[in-house]
């Protein structure tokens, strides 16, 4: 890969720091009034998900990371492995350990389109769409006549995550939540 | 893709800026400090090693000459002192290359101004009233700290005696610097690091803070003298107004010999640490063997007042067209 210098650093670029492939955020150059100059540069580790602040004499780079990111739709796990597989059309499919699953895990739904971060050709995180439909297993009989206002119970979604709904949402409906928030928007 | 043509500032704010540009001018006046206006383009271009010049060739009548984008009006303003000009003020296009950022462009504007016979406390005194002037709302009182105080009081360490591995060891952990990275790096570079991320952060807050006394090492085109440690130090002040560095101010070197020294050593480093040498101003040089009436000079990033003045974010949103939208 190619290496970039401090004044090169924009947000969205991924450099190697440490062995670990990082996403610039953000690159402040900062300068006495006289003497070196430095590039402070906020960045977030995409083994981690960390976002740190580093800095740089300006003028110095860092190797450039062979990192991308691409639409899967979710297939199937064997246990071990998350398998996904491109939308492009190739049919081509990606294994993906647990660790670089994460959080996402409890928002999977098979034929859902998920972004996948490949690092050197490997997937290092899964992120998913903002917003996913997914049906109530478990939760509380609904109470007849209760509106949108006033009080909430947890749900059990067919991912495995649970939410917070409204007292009238009943098992078997299906809902729109916000992967972001984790929050209840709306019965699909 | 559509070309964005458009000014980075607002029409509004260029107004502003007119205004204020005329009470610098007014400032001045008042005080019968001549408006001078000195070229771009120059022989001789700045050694410092943390400048980085452009530079071009032109045709000239003495052929093809490679002449350099002044970082500062400095040495131009420099010669017409020598040659009797008295107090003089200058509104200069200078050029950095390289410096881009929320408080940096690398084409801005500096204003320059020279006090033949001024003490340095008497050109504190100026740039803090010229300063108050432009700001709508005084910041506060003016303090002055020394360097070394400052250090003392944000680092707990003394920026002259401590050892450099201690001074590594700090400017890596305060200054989010691998320690890896500053391995190969001298005193300067920690001090200048621990400087920009702790304590110029700082400075400003609720009032206007002056320092003075910096180590010798970046003492640039100042005298030096000692302090009351009867530590050497460079008769150099800095003025920060909000965590910003506003302006830079000498008491200045006059001695050819000493200025020509300083030159030498600058491109010294430059060849040790692989960057490209400058030519040196040989009409400075021979101006202030001339003889350049003692004083004190003030470099001023104009465009970083009118941020501040005008409350804007970034520069770009002071500058009808900034580096690279011109």
């Amino acid at each position: 890969m190619a290496n970039y210098s401090t004044n090169e650093f924009k947000a969205g670029l991924k450099v190697m720091l440490d062995g670990d492939p990082c996403s610039i955020v953000e690159n402040e150059l900062v300068k006495p009034g006289k003497g070196q100059a430095f590039n402070r540069v906020k960045m977030r580790n995409l083994m981690t998900g960390r976002v740190g602040e580093k800095t740089f004499k300006s003028g110095d780079s860092l190797e450039g990371a062979d990192v991308m990111d691409l639409e899967m739709e979710y297939l199937y796990t064997d246990g071990d492995m998350w398998h996904f597989m491109k939308t492009d059309g190739s049919f081509e499919q990606y294994a993906v350990e647990k660790k670089a699953l994460g959080d996402t895990s409890k928002w999977l739904k098979e034929q859902v389109p998920y972004t996948i971060t490949l690092w050197d050709d490997k997937a290092i995180s899964v992120t998913p769409p903002n917003f996913i439909e997914l049906e109530v297993v478990e939760t509380d009989p609904g109470l007849k006549g209760d509106t949108a206002q006033g009080g909430s119970k947890p749900a059990t979604l067919t991912s495995g995550a649970v939410v917070r709904v409204p007292l009238f949402i009943n098992r078997g409906e299906v809902l729109k939540i916000d992967t972001r928030s984790g929050d209840y928007v709306s019965r699909a | 893709m559509a070309i964005d043509w458009h000014p980075t500032a607002s029409i509004e704010t260029l107004r502003e800026r007119a205004r204020l540009m005329a009470s610098v001018r007014a400032f001045f006046a008042a005080r019968t400090v001549l408006e001078v206006e000195t070229p771009v383009l120059g022989q001789g271009g700045s050694t410092d090693v943390h400048l980085v010049s452009l530079n071009t060739l032109a045709r000239t009548d003495r052929g093809q000459r490679r002449l350099w984008l002044q970082t500062s009006p400095e040495f131009h303003m420099k010669r017409l002192l020598a040659a009797g000009s008295g107090p003089i003020f200058q509104l200069a296009r200078s050029f950095r290359d390289g410096e881009v950022g929320a408080r940096h462009n690398i084409e801005f504007t500096m204003l320059e101004w020279y006090r033949p016979q001024f003490s340095l406390n008497e050109m504190i005194a100026e740039t803090a009233a010229l300063v108050m002037a432009l700001l709508p709302a005084a910041p506060g009182d003016i303090v002055h700290y020394r360097y070394r105080e400052l250090f003392h009081t944000h680092l707990a360490v003394d920026p002259f005696t401590s050892s450099l591995e201690k001074l590594r060891a700090l400017a890596s952990e305060r200054g989010q610097m691998s320690a890896h990275a500053l391995a190969d790096e001298g005193r300067d570079t920690c001090l200048d690091l621990l400087m920009s991320m702790v304590i110029e952060p700082q400075l400003g807050q609720q009032e206007l803070s002056v320092v003075t006394d910096y180590p010798t090492s970046q003492a640039a085109l100042a005298r030096r003298h000692q302090d009351a440690d009867g530590e050497w130090v460079a008769s150099r002040f800095e003025l920060y107004v909000n965590g910003i560095e506003l302006a830079n101010g000498y008491d200045e070197l006059t001695d050819a010999e000493e200025q020509r020294l300083r030159f030498n050593a600058d491109n010294a480093e430059r060849r040790r640490l692989g960057l490209p040498e400058v030519d040196i101003d040989e009409n400075l040089l021979a101006a202030l063997e001339h003889g350049m009436p003692e004083g004190a000079g003030v470099a001023l990033g104009i465009d970083r007042l009118i941020q501040l003045a005008l409350g804007k974010a970034r520069l770009e949103d002071v500058l009808a067209f900034s580096t690279p939208h011109c």
